[in-house]
């Protein structure tokens, strides 16, 4: 088996505001450490998108900043350190591309100027493709595809980019169990090959079965560490309930500091 | 003898004579083969704009390249510069506007591309020029000069080659820029590519089509195909199927009916885009009626089970 160095990613003093000016994001930090599987836990609107999209350089933090191995964000993506599996509702899936060829756009930053797919570039694919277990619709148009098969064939795109790091936005939202239970499998495999896996999820049942480590987050980072110590009742509670009162306080300082 | 026969057969069907008839003018060749040409390059560039939901941003590249033509024919240099400049130009606007304001994309498109145009149309009133503003506005390719036609050819083959060799790159912008950045390519570089393209293809098309239409042949042939199919690649076979056909009927209709040529190709374009809507094969409106009849009838079987 081929493994690899795992990586780490840090999150450092994170705010995060889009054009309505609200926060959507405030000093949150947080290390997801090298491979690890690591879940992110938090209510709808929490800001777990958003954290990815930030860590993914999608986004531009207002304030903070995010190292990936070491390196800058920008730098990790040259080098074809990170994979993202986006949330469903972010793809067109009426777009006129096939199941395979979603997956060949993982490849197209290892390939020449013209994007002419090497051997080694359809072995990839093929093999990507047989590990989600998706070779069979792979001519289908991405529309055609139940939740679960939507969800694996974004997957394999990230297999076939061969990303260190691999963050999945809600992977499990429309997924069946069967699905749910292959995808997991699949993940801890990639553990052991050592990637280092960020996943957000609601189905909070699972995330003790497989995430190594837990972060919460409700429009900053609310706990993190070891899935034992971190998933407990009371910081559940706290996440989808009401903020902690040293948060709130803290937010209080924050804007009269700015006042 | 066997030719000849065949010959007279083909002789006898009067379509056949009413497309050959008029080949013996010179203008009308040249206008016929301009108008193919523009099809193509339209049809083209249309499957990536129709997917990437740019149609308002064509009409605003077109209308902005008026002061374009006005300026260039009065400083003497080739018409397609001075429209691209401007065409471009807008595009940068448009873009470092939004950057900077909270208006939404549309009313700053909007804003911009009327400011454009507004601004050539006192310039085409005030400066001392041959520029007819029919011609702009409508176009004119029955009456098309070999200077033009030249431009339109240099501008249609740029767009074509950068297509070509960029056109995975263009699609993966379109599907998932997201996924572009996430693999490191140049999503800025990627985005003022395709508005390049764009101006150039409404460089193209504008003495065809005039800029009132052009925005149909940017939108129309990718909708047709869109209606029609799952695939990129008949996507683009599709579209410039239907383009070119109503590029040169249209040019057919406008020499024997003496109609505005622009009008007469938007007019049969429109009329494919409806039966491509109706009689489409999975996305038609038969069809899913279609579908939705059986889903019904299965849902019923459902129930009695
Ligand atoms: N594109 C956007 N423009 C403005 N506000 C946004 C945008 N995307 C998300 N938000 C807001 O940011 C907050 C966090 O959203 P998000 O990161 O999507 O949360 P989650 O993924 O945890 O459900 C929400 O209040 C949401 O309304
Ligand atoms: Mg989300």
């Amino acid at each position: 088996m081929n493994t690899i160095q795992p990586l780490d990613i840090t999150v450092d003093n994170l705010s995060v505001t889009y054009n309505n000016a609200k926060l959507a994001l405030y000093n949150a930090s947080c290390r997801v450490q090298a491979g690890t599987i690591t879940a992110l836990v938090g209510p709808n609107g929490g800001g777990k998108s958003t954290l990815f999209k930030s860590i993914m350089g999608f986004l531009k933090p207002a304030v903070g900043r995010i190292i990936v191995g070491g390196l800058s964000v920008g730098k990790a993506q040259k080098k074809q350190l990170m994979a993202y599996v986006p949330q469903a509702d972010d793809v067109d899936w009426n777009f006129p591309v096939s199941v395979f060829d979603v997956v060949m756009m993982g490849r197209y930053g290892y390939m020449n100027f013209l994007r002419i797919p090497t051997s080694k570039d359809r072995r990839l694919v093929n093999e990507s493709l047989e590990r989600v277990g998706m070779t069979e619709f792979r001519d289908r148009q991405i529309g055609e595809l139940s939740g679960g098969q939507r969800k694996r064939a974004f997957l394999a795109r990230a297999l076939a980019q061969q990303g260190q790091v691999i963050l999945l936005d809600e992977p499990f939202t429309g997924v069946d169990v069967k699905t749910e239970k292959r995808i997991i499998d699949l993940l801890i495999q990639l553990r052991v090959e050592g990637h280092t896996i960020l996943i957000s999820t609601h189905d909070l049942a699972s995330v003790a079965t497989f995430c190594d480590r837990t972060i919460l987050l409700n429009r900053t980072i609310l706990a993190s560490g070891t899935t034992e110590e971190t998933f407990t009742e009371e910081n559940l509670s706290m996440t989808f309930g009401g903020l902690p009162l040293n948060s709130i306080n803290h937010m209080f300082n924050h804007q009269s500091e700015a006042a | 003898m066997q030719t000849n026969l065949i010959n007279h057969v083909i002789g006898a069907i009067p379509l056949w004579n009413w497309l050959v008839e008029p080949l013996q003018y010179g203008f009308l060749v040249r206008a016929i083969l301009v108008s193919a040409f523009v099809g193509i390059v339209c049809a083209v560039l249309s499957c990536y704009i129709t997917l990437k939901g740019w149609s308002l941003m064509g009409d605003a590249v077109s209308h902005a390249v008026v002061p374009g033509v006005v300026v260039a024919y009065a400083l003497n240099i080739p018409f397609a510069i001075g429209a691209f400049i401007f065409g471009f130009g807008a595009t940068v606007a448009i873009g470092y506007v939004k950057s900077k304001t909270r208006l939404k994309e549309d009313a700053v498109i909007g804003v911009i591309f009327t400011g454009f145009f507004a601004f050539g149309l006192v310039l085409v009133t005030k400066i001392p020029s041959n520029v007819d503003l029919f011609h702009i506005l409508f176009g004119n390719v029955l009456g098309i000069s070999q200077a033009d036609i030249i431009q339109t050819i240099i501008a249609g083959s740029l767009t074509l080659i950068i297509i070509l060799l960029r056109r995975k790159d263009l699609l993966l912008f379109c599907f998932d820029p997201n996924h572009a950045k996430a693999i490191g390519l140049n999503t800025q570089l990627m985005y003022y590519t395709l508005l390049s393209v764009l101006a150039l293809t409404i460089v193209t098309a504008l003495q065809t089509a005039g800029i009132i239409m052009v925005v149909a042949m940017l939108v129309t042939p990718g909708s047709i195909a869109y209606l029609l199919t799952d695939r990129f690649d008949y996507m683009l076979i599709i579209s410039a199927i239907s383009s070119v056909l109503s590029c040169v009927m249209g040019t057919y209709v406008s020499y024997y009916f003496d109609v505005s040529t622009g009008g007469a190709i938007v007019v049969l374009m429109t009329i494919l885009f409806i039966l491509a809507m109706i009689f489409g094969p999975k996305y038609g409106i038969i069809a899913q009626q279609f579908t939705k009849g059986s889903l019904e009838d299965l849902n019923q079987i459902a129930d009695i089970e």
